[in-house]
């Protein structure tokens, strides 16, 4: 039934129909989980467990039970805290900017990308929340909420209380958009159920898409707002990890206190979204079968937007360098001058390696389209996203202005904890997910069948 | 309506008549079936469920019944929340310091210095700031004990009264063991018990002894004493040895002294010049011009070879023994000849050989008279090195039958404190006096434990005609009794009461003579008021230099030194921090840092970078190194080793002060024992060994705690603003960098672009100027900032975690031979370097960084200029310290309060007993927030309230911070820069007026309240005035009196 296109690839291989696709996906979730995801499922959770024994100790205890001191104020917290957000990224990037731009092989990853988008800014808000001294305070004396206190409101000029807002904005936005998308596929899954006779998941699945109908007008509506969000979410993609690199670009610290910020960290948290998209629609794609509609095309697609937002990084660290020599500075020059051959030297070059080479063994059109190959890298630009972050905060406050003050970072069981919780909270929420959600977007999916059915036949 | 004949039903049921309809058909909506009612109502069921949560929740969360027993009839003069203050005197062992006590509610919380003595000038030490706490350390005795027993006092008396008959009766030996003793009245009480017990001897000895020099005064001059120095009147400064800015003789008196002749201004361009000749590298030493490492076999041809060279410039004969090539030497002979009578040539030798020659080399400068007082000799040490040690060998005998040791430990402060252990034992009667268990203590049968200073009567004599009086600030905490009332019980004088005793002797000594018309009770009130006394002072007197003391001091060094010896030396030297030990179990010294290397809470052995690497010792960043066994004479240790720049070569220094046994939770086995490590040499205590030492790496790892790990000053321009004397003279702004930015067109001064509006401060402007010429770095205002603020004190691992929370600092740097840009090289300090100390606290800043971060507004700006933490409202996100440029933010990382994991550390917030010494003024920091120095905001509003209720306006001087009231130097001074007369203003000359243009296009000259004051003094800088945010704390530069110009990165 599925025709192909003479000028490109097909974006969904395997000649499925659209009753293929309703029931490649579906399947997922209407079947007994298989045995692998139960594994996955159940490591996950012991991830979660560890991380919360650990959250819970330093709760109890304080801070202090992490590794932080009078000079490293911030470590593991925030370095964390920005990968998850940057992670983060990629989905509203392939949800709403693919979608203005009507890239349509966006449509059977899109998903996937914005579950993903929306585990990661949850796991990215515990960060804030935890590393304060008084988390029960700091939840809503954060929030410019009225308040018995007299005139005793939020700090307007504070870049953390920016993040709330940029944050919260755009965990709603994103929220609304994934589930909105979910809406019709919900309704599929339900349709199917009262055809076998399910009664209770017809039940719930028929709360989830809250009575879709299926009729035209729906179907148009839908279009519209899917538009409208779109437009909504698309410049918040560069609004919050604008407003994250300013928690570092507005301070006085030699290293963060730098304009180049925020295109640098938006470029950044696309590429390291885009990895992390990567790493679990590889593992998605294999566990749920889904070769078809992740096809080689996709992962071809995504490794080029990992090269070239992987180059902008690289530029991005050359011209910090080059900013510190030509702007004499000397508390600047020793800054980056320490990255490179401080005691944190390691944390610098392992940065280097992972963002600025290693992507670019993609130009290789082989090892783009390998899907190993792709694996192995996709989680080395994690790591050395991750990096990123780590030489930024730590390379940057453990050798500040007075010598008398310097000091080192050594992490502890409990930052690891609570980084463990966080992929604790990531991975068992992807895994419901990926088993009681159509992980991929059937509706749109179905589109691109039509679409390719309309264009000229083919042999 | 009414015309139709339409009907509309509301239903089926309407239209059949269904009963049920027709029942409710009056309702608006059917009733939803509840038909009886349970007697309670909604209401009731919210009522109930509430206070059943409020009353769980309320019974949950019972606080602990704590009593506070309102006074009955209320003392004069005390009102609950106000503090009073008593003039008294802080005595320990020989060390003194005239003092102010701070009390409230009854409880002493603070000492301060008292500016009427002349003696102690109004200073006081890290030691006497940090006393107040040992007021309430949980390891003192609670009353008297009989052997491990606790007793009564009648029966402590009996026994100890019935021995004491016995002993006499048999016409055995009794021996009263002290300390220098420098109160006059208790000298008295002890005659009087030497009256009774006629075959008692008073035996006085110090822990840290300078016999060497009261015998050498005795040779020399044929007066066994220890004179008067006055460093104020000197030009140049020679030290061989002797810290005499932090442990030696009198370092609070020095301090001031020696800070008078390094002030420099516009005006008074000359300063002293101060070289010193030392093995370890010392704090004085680290305040010296030129430093020369020398070791302790060669310390007295130093002294020879100076006198040698000052000799031949004199034309008088040398002696024989002689050093040649000594660094500096012939350069200090040379000055010291041009300023003789305005010198002074000091030795920290305890060799009375040493000493000699330092006497006749200041005989033939002429120093006796103007630096130096023989008419005016100190008492603060006059123990004797030959009887203690003749006492131990008659102990060890047996031919000594009772002992009392009047607060002194020489179980663990005397070399031979062992064999003194153990002879104790064995005699028929032995009593100590401490007021805690302490070695000597727990080796004696009787414990009768005298009051702790602030609780006791006590009148003192420092310095000949100095007299100053002790009064209690609390009535005694336990059932402890004044020693001097126990010794005259047991000598059976009807009146033991002491405080009439020392009444009575002031009575007949000085009121008789000095009544000025005034009766007794008010002219005693008036010296109890001020707290000191003169007598009889005067600095007269000649001596007159005895020649054949030099020749047989000459043979002697020719004995005992030598030039070129091998091998490794040691030196034994007081603590900078906890002394001589007595005070080891005070948490605030132990985690006061070493003004030198900045460690807490450790004990190591300092050595140069060659003999470590030599012995395969690797010290990184982080503390991390290496035990050694250090062997002397017949004893070995085994300690730490840190690698200290400035140490001699082929020397390991080791402090006195750790290793003790019998002290309490604190600082129960800290460090080793170094006083076992000691010898005699010519019939006194020597404080080195140099021959038959040996250091060997133990293969055990240590990490010792620091609280700087980075020791150089990475050749940065904007911190330390630093000159020489000579580029001062020419031009007062030497040393100064001006950061400029560069703007399109042209280069302007850093400060005068901003992006912000600045503040106006219409009535003070609070601010702060630290003058790092004579600030010396010996830590006295990091303890008073810690007694003052409450501040936590969090332990050895928290520092090793990098989070102790003083929040003033004293940043010490040590210069490197790298060249500017040579990072790694930079890293390595110079093998003998020149230091820097820098009091680094919360800069105020006008324009703060850390204000605008934080979310919740937690820290905010003062309409006086001072940047403010409101505790209650952190919650703990550290940005602010993150943003901090000078890292002077303190996080409380844990609850360091009522937490046993911090009960060893800081007992004053974790025992009930330590919780008296807490200021109620200021909060106990709770977890999770950020604290950092207040500017003592309290004080302030103090100093205004009382100006307020005055109706008046706040006198410039009346708020004092307690940095700046700690400082014996007087190098830090806070004030109003809003008040043109206030002394920081015309310390920093500023400029109150700006000139603006009036509505009319006119100039016109208005008050500045601003933020930008012009200040005139050129010295005055703005630490990393390049970024902007303005501070409040000035700092005027460092001035080192060298030769040429600024060496060093």
């Amino acid at each position: 039934m599925q025709v192909t296109s003479a000028i490109r690839e097909p974006l969904v291989t395997g000649g499925k129909s659209v009753a293929d696709v309703s029931e490649d996906i579906s399947r997922q979730v209407e079947a007994a989980p298989a045995r692998s995801w139960w594994m996955a499922f159940g490591f996950s959770l012991v991830l979660l467990l560890f991380g919360l024994y650990c959250v819970c100790i330093m709760l109890w205890e304080g801070i202090g039970m992490w590794g932080l001191n009078k000079t490293v104020g911030w470590a593991w917290d925030i370095t964390n805290f920005v990968w998850w957000v940057g992670i983060g990224h990629a989905g509203t990037l392939i949800s709403a900017i693919l979608l203005l731009f009507r890239q349509r092989w966006r449509m059977s990853i899109n998903r996937a990308a914005e579950a993903m988008t929306i585990f990661a800014v949850i796991c990215a808000a515990s960060f804030p929340a935890f590393h304060m001294g008084r988390l029960w305070l700091g939840f809503y004396w954060a929030l410019p909420l009225p308040n018995a206190f007299g005139s005793l409101w939020v700090n307007f000029n504070s870049p953390l209380l920016w993040d709330v807002f940029a944050i919260s904005t755009y965990f709603s936005v994103s929220l609304v958009f994934w589930y909105m998308g979910l809406i019709p596929d919900f309704a599929v899954i339900r349709d199917r159920a009262v055809a076998m006779g399910h009664k209770t998941r017809a039940l719930i699945y028929n709360a989830l898409s809250f009575g879709w109908d299926g009729a035209a007008r729906t179907w148009s509506r839908y279009e519209s707002v899917a538009l409208i969000l779109a437009g909504l979410s698309t410049p918040l993609v560069l609004s919050v990890h604008t407003i994250v690199s300013f928690d570092f670009a507005t301070s006085v610290i030699p290293g963060w206190h730098t304009t180049i910020f925020p295109p640098y960290f938006v470029a950044g948290a696309i590429f390291s979204g885009f990895a992390m998209v990567l790493t679990l629609l590889l593992v998605t794609r294999k566990v749920f079968k889904l070769e078809d509609y992740i096809t080689i095309y996709h992962i071809e697609l995504m490794n080029i937007v990992i090269i070239i937002t992987g180059s902008i990084v690289g530029i991005a660290y050359i011209t910090e360098f080059f900013i510190a020599w030509y702007g004499q500075v000397p508390a600047e020059q020793y800054a980056f001058i320490n990255r490179a051959t401080g005691p944190y030297w390691w944390a610098y070059w392992s940065m280097m390696t992972c963002n600025v080479i290693s992507p670019q063994l993609f130009w290789f059109k082989k090892l783009r389209t390998n899907i190993a190959a792709t694996f192995v890298l996709s989680i080395i630009v994690n790591i050395g996203m991750w990096f990123e972050r780590f030489v930024i905060i730590v390379t940057s406050l453990h050798r500040d202005y007075l010598p008398s003050s310097w000091s080192m970072f050594y992490p502890t069981m409990y930052d690891v904890g609570q980084y463990v919780f966080t992929f604790g909270i990531f991975f068992t929420a992807y895994f419901l997910f990926s088993k009681y959600f159509p992980v991929i977007n059937m509706a749109e999916v179905k589109s691109i069948i039509k679409a390719t059915s309309e264009r000229k036949h083919h042999g | 309506m009414s015309n139709t004949t339409k009907t509309y039903w509301k239903g089926l049921p309407q239209l059949t008549n269904d009963p049920n309809y027709v029942k409710h058909a009056d309702k608006e909506f059917v009733d939803l079936g509840v038909d009886q009612d349970p007697g309670h109502s909604r209401r009731d069921f919210l009522k109930m469920m509430g206070f059943s949560v409020a009353a769980v929740s309320l019974a949950a969360c019972e606080a602990p019944v704590r009593k506070a027993i309102p006074y009955i009839n209320k003392p004069v003069d005390v009102d609950p929340g106000i503090p009073n203050y008593y003039a008294s005197s802080y005595v320990n062992g020989g060390d003194y310091c005239s003092i102010v006590v701070k009390v409230r509610d009854g409880r002493p919380i603070k000492v301060d210095g008292n500016s009427l003595s002349k003696v102690t000038l109004g200073g006081t030490s890290a030691q006497v700031e940090a006393s107040v706490l040992s007021l309430y350390d949980n390891y003192r005795l609670r009353g008297p004990k009989v052997g491990t027993a606790n007793a009564d006092w009648d029966k402590v008396d009996s026994e100890v009264i019935a021995k004491l008959g016995e002993i006499a009766a048999k016409g055995g030996q009794i021996r009263l063991v002290s300390q220098t003793i420098l109160s006059p009245s208790t000298q008295q009480a002890i005659a009087a018990f030497k009256a009774k017990y006629p075959t008692t001897q008073h035996i006085q000895y110090d822990p840290v002894s300078y016999y060497g020099i009261w015998k050498a005064n005795e040779e020399s001059f044929g007066t066994g004493m220890i004179p008067s120095y006055d460093f104020s009147k000197a030009n140049v400064i020679v030290s061989i040895g002797a810290d005499f800015l932090n442990t030696w003789l009198a370092p609070i008196e020095f301090s001031k002294q020696y800070a008078t002749t390094r002030e420099v201004s516009e005006d008074k361009r000359e300063m002293s010049r101060h070289y010193q000749f030392e093995s370890n590298l010392s704090l004085t030493g680290a305040n010296a011009d030129y430093r020369t490492a020398i070791r302790p076999s060669q310390e007295g041809l130093v002294v020879a070879a100076l006198y040698n060279l000052l000799a031949g410039k004199a034309g008088v004969a040398g002696i024989s023994s002689t050093l040649s090539g000594v660094a500096n030497l012939e350069k200090a002979a040379g000055e010291l000849w041009e300023n003789r009578g305005k010198s002074v040539v000091v030795s920290g030798s305890n060799d009375k050989a040493v000493q000699v020659v330092v006497n006749a080399i200041n005989n033939l400068l002429g120093n006796y008279g103007s630096t130096i007082l023989p008419g005016l000799p100190v008492n603060y040490r006059q123990g004797n090195d030959e009887a203690m040690a003749a006492f131990i060998a008659e102990a060890e005998g047996g031919k000594v039958d009772g002992v009392i040791f009047y607060n002194c430990n020489p179980v663990y402060d005397h070399p031979m404190g062992e064999k003194l252990e153990k002879a104790i034992k064995a005699m028929a009667l032995s009593v100590s006096t401490s007021y805690t268990e302490d070695e000597t203590a727990s080796a004696c049968a009787y414990k009768a434990p005298d009051h702790h200073y602030l609780e006791s009567w006590n009148d003192f004599e420092p310095k000949k005609g100095h007299y100053s009086l002790s009064q209690p600030a609390i009535t005694p905490i336990f059932k402890s009794r004044q020693a001097q009332e126990s010794f005259m019980t047991w000598a059976g004088v009807a009146n033991a009461d002491y405080y009439s005793f020392v009444q009575n002797n002031w009575k007949s000594k000085f009121f008789a003579n000095d009544s000025q018309g005034w009766d007794f009770q008010t002219w005693w009130d008036q010296r109890l008021y001020d707290g000191v006394y003169e007598s009889g002072a005067s600095a007269g007197g000649s001596v007159s230099f005895r020649n054949e003391a030099l020749s047989s001091a000459d043979s002697s060094i020719g004995a005992t030194y030598k030039a070129n010896a091998s091998g490794i030396e040691l030196v034994i030297a007081e603590s900078a921090t906890v002394g001589n030990g007595s005070m080891a179990n005070n948490p605030l010294l132990q985690e006061l840092p070493d003004p030198i290397t900045k460690a807490v809470w450790d004990h190591y052995v300092t050595l140069s970078l060659k003999d470590a690497n030599a012995l395969g010792i690797k010290n990184d960043a982080e503390g991390r190194t290496q035990l050694v066994s250090v062997s002397a004479n017949g004893k070995t240790v085994k300690v730490a080793a840190l690698v200290q720049p400035g140490q001699a070569q082929g020397t390991v220094g080791i402090t006195l002060g750790y290793g003790r046994t019998k002290v309490g939770t604190v600082a129960e086995n800290l460090g080793v024992n170094a006083y076992t490590l000691l010898s005699m040499l010519n019939g006194s205590v020597n404080y080195s060994a140099t021959s038959g030492v040996k250091v060997e790496k133990v293969n055990e790892d240590f990490q010792i705690a620091q609280t700087q790990i980075h020791q150089t000053y990475m050749g940065r321009t904007n911190v330390i603003q630093e000159s020489t004397l000579a580029e001062f003279k020419k031009d007062p702004a030497a040393g100064r960098e001006n950061p400029m930015i560069t703007k399109w067109d042209e280069k302007v001064e850093a400060a005068s672009l901003s992006l912000w509006k600045g503040h106006e401060y219409k009535s003070h402007h609070w601010g702060m100027a630290i003058d790092l010429n004579t600030c010396t770095g010996c830590g006295a205002c990091v303890v008073a900032c810690n007694v003052e603020n409450n501040v936590a004190l969090v332990g050895k691992q928290e520092v090793i975690n990098r989070r102790e929370m003083h929040w003033l600092r004293i940043d010490r740097y040590y210069s490197s031979d790298a060249q500017p840009g040579d990072y790694e090289g930079l890293e390595q300090a110079s093998e003998n370097p020149e230091v820097t100390f820098q009091p680094m606290l919360c800069q105020h800043c006008n324009n703060a960084p850390c204000e605008t971060v934080c979310p919740v507004a937690a820290t905010t700006h003062s309409s006086e200029g001072l940047n403010q933490m409101t505790y209650n409202r952190c919650i703990g996100t550290r940005y602010c310290a993150n943003n901090c440029p000078y890292k002077v933010r303190r996080f409380n990382w844990f609850k360091y309060h009522d937490n046993q994991q911090f009960y060893q550390s800081n007992p004053a917030m974790n025992t009930d007993l330590g919780r008296m010494v807490l200021n109620p003024e200021v909060t106990v920091r709770s977890r999770g927030v950020m604290e950092k120095c207040s500017f003592c905001v309290q004080r302030i509003q103090t100093g205004k309230l009382t100006a307020k209720k005055e109706k008046r306006e706040l006198n410039d001087g009346e708020v004092i911070t307690a940095c700046q009231a700690s400082c014996s130097t007087g190098a830090i001074v806070f004030g109003d820069m809003n008040n043109p007369e206030s002394r920081i203003s015309k310390l920093l000359k500023i400029d109150h007026y700006k000139t603006v243009k009036n509505a009319k296009g006119e100039e016109e000259r208005v008050f500045n309240y601003g933020i930008d004051k012009k200040i005139g003094n050129p010295r005055a800088y703005r630490v990393l005035e390049e970024i902007g945010v303005k501070p409040n704390i000035f700092y005027l530069t460092k001035i080192r009196n060298k030769d040429g110009k600024k060496e060093n990165a």
